[in-house]
């Protein structure tokens, strides 16, 4: 074979690959969209921002996981700081065989293993979510934890950009970089929105990403809704042996992908109605 | 070593248990919100890794030690004890209280400034809500130590039991209370000193030492149970002491009415029968500002030996 055909191949397999993730997302927003439709009380607009990040991390292979010993040692730590826009993560944690797909019909039906935020009894979540400006600390504890025990396997956090009024949050992000604390990835929910307002509106922070690098992290800022951006910033950040956190600045759209909730002022709040599920669904298909 | 014992703070005590262990047990973490003690600094020069101070950082503190104890580390934590309880109280409640229900969590909150120890200090410093609102958290097991002999027999729990744990530490050497504790066991969390009176003060930490002080004062001695766990003790026990009493009297640095003791001897005591006279002692509902010393400040919020004197012979 040439070195032409070679990469005439190459190039194909890479297509062929990120066609896949696209599927992917598409189908975990249908599939997040079902979910909301068995419970309204679930966060739409918070979980569909997030989907491409997930999609990247699970079905593009950067986590490292055993569906069936949720305490591997040598697993990847996926800590959910923004645990209300995760229930995207549903769908993908049971197709890829961590608990029963059924559970999904069950989403905050009563005894059901799945409620509107996921927790630790959850197979494949680590932490009691749901309250924002733990996740990172939380991080830096067992970053310490697996560098001490010679560990090498990362921390991935996902931050949401509301969540970075928390003091916590800055707390953590000084002691990472103090600690030099390679092994943690944050990624951020860029969605500019939270509950109440466009971000800008309440805590308009200019030059994220400088602060950012000046306090000592590496950082990269991509379209977080782009699947083959995200992907190939995740891979090669996850590659990354430099001695500093690092930082996926992630841009992305709240309610990505519903006609209903991008844009909105109050997406993060709204609950969609059967026809506007329907209609989204059908977008997404 | 007598004299070294009535010296000696709490917090030197467990640190120097904590200090030995460290040499030989690789799994201790101690971190630190910036609060020091000399023995700290042997700590910090000999075991670099295992030691951290996280910066004046109580939220931090909480959340970190959480990370570390989520992946197997004994983990100390070392700050004021108003900051870290009521600093990261929501720290501790998710990260310590409720993650602990689902995993294994050791971190042992090691809170300096019992009560008013820290008396000069002023409000912020006066630790007077801990006991409560620590108390009300599931799955944390609450120690507030009288003298250091309780602090070093504790130490060994610290490791064996994998739940998060405050311990509330006076500020001062407070000396040791040296008396003969009737039919005494460790794990029943209190012990009783005895003296045949229908008259009992129930107390915890430095309260401890002014209810010994008050019987060096009155004819009548009365006697004392000296609470140190308060939330697993022996509650059959505890029951069959109180209930030969014909005037039972809680005495602690806490707000009246919202205090530990106090409501550990109304939940025991609510189903018995007998008469008896009960006083629930603690501070007014309301923060100190005036400056002074401790018996000072319990003056002015009546708590002082002779309040509790007059309401013992009333």
């Amino acid at each position: 074979m040439t070195l032409k055909n070679l990469n005439t191949k190459y190039k194909k397999m890479r297509e062929s690959f990120f066609a896949g993730l696209l599927k992917k997302t598409k189908w975990v927003r249908r599939e997040t969209l079902l979910i909301h439709k068995i419970s309204t009380a679930t966060r739409i607009a918070s979980s569909m921002s997030v989907v491409e990040i997930f999609v990247a991390l699970f079905y593009g292979k950067i986590l490292k996981y055993k569906n069936k010993n949720c305490k591997w040692e040598l697993r990847s730590r996926l800590i959910i700081s923004k645990g209300h826009g995760a229930i995207c993560l549903y769908p993908i944690l049971a197709d890829l065989g961590f608990f029963r797909k059924e559970e999904l019909k069950n989403v905050c039906k009563n005894n059901a293993l799945l409620g509107g935020i996921p927790d630790p009894k959850i197979p494949g979540i680590e932490t009691v979510n749901g309250s924002l400006g733990h996740g990172l600390g939380y991080a830096c504890g067992v970053a310490l934890a697996l560098k001490e025990k010679k560990i090498k396997t990362n921390i991935f956090v996902i931050l949401s950009d509301g969540e970075l009024c928390e003091g916590s949050v800055w707390e953590g992000l000084m002691f990472a970089a103090k600690h030099s604390l390679n092994n943690i990835i944050v990624i951020l929910d860029n969605n500019k929105t939270t509950m109440l307002d466009f971000t800008k509106n309440i805590i308009d922070i200019k030059n994220l990403n400088k602060i950012l690098i000046n306090m000592g992290w590496l950082v990269k800022d991509v379209d977080g809704n782009n699947i083959k951006k995200i992907y190939q910033t995740l891979f090669s950040i996850n590659k990354n042996s430099i001695n500093k956190p690092k930082f996926i600045n992630a841009n992305t759209i709240k309610g990505m992908g519903v006609r209903y909730l991008e844009g909105q002022q109050l997406s993060h709040i709204m609950s969609l109605t059967e026809n506007q599920i329907n209609d989204s669904f059908i977008k997404n298909l | 070593m007598k004299n070294k014992n009535q010296t000696l703070t709490m917090r030197d005590a467990f640190l120097e248990s904590i200090y030995q262990a460290m040499s030989h047990n690789k799994n201790i973490y101690f971190l630190t919100a910036d609060f020091g003690a000399p023995i700290l600094d042997k700590i910090r020069n000999e075991y670099k890794n295992r030691f951290i101070n996280v910066g004046v950082a109580e939220q931090n503190l909480i959340n970190i030690s959480s990370g570390l104890a989520s992946e197997g580390y004994d983990v100390y934590a070392f700050a004021i004890a108003p900051f870290i309880t009521m600093r990261c109280y929501e720290q501790i409640r998710i990260n310590l209280a409720l993650t602990s229900s689902l995993k294994k969590i050791n971190v042992n909150l090691i809170g300096v400034g019992a009560g008013v120890s820290y008396d000069v200090s002023g409000p912020t410093h006066h630790c007077l809500e801990d006991l409560s609102i620590m108390s009300l958290l599931p799955n944390f097991t609450i120690f507030s130590p009288s003298d250091i002999i309780l602090v070093k027999k504790f130490f060994s729990h610290t490791l064996k039991n994998k739940n998060p744990k405050y311990l509330r530490f006076d500020s001062k050497p407070l000396g040791i209370i040296d008396e003969k504790f009737f039919n005494f066991n460790f794990l029943d969390g209190f012990r009783l000193i005895k003296n045949q009176s229908d008259k009992c003060l129930v107390t915890t930490g430095y309260m401890t030492h002014v209810a010994r002080n008050i019987n060096n004062k009155i004819k009548e001695k009365v006697d004392i149970i000296d609470f140190y766990s308060l939330k697993k003790f022996n509650k059959i026990k505890l029951f069959s002491f109180l209930k030969k009493y014909k005037s039972i009297v809680t005495l602690e640095e806490s707000f009246e009415k919202y205090g530990s003791i106090e409501n550990i001897v109304k939940t025991i005591m609510i189903n018995s029968k007998k008469n008896i006279k009960y006083t629930f002692k603690g501070f007014e509902n309301r923060y100190t500002f005036d400056v002074g010393d401790r018996n000072f400040i319990h003056k002015l919020n009546k708590i002082s030996e002779t309040d509790i004197i007059s309401e013992l012979e009333s």
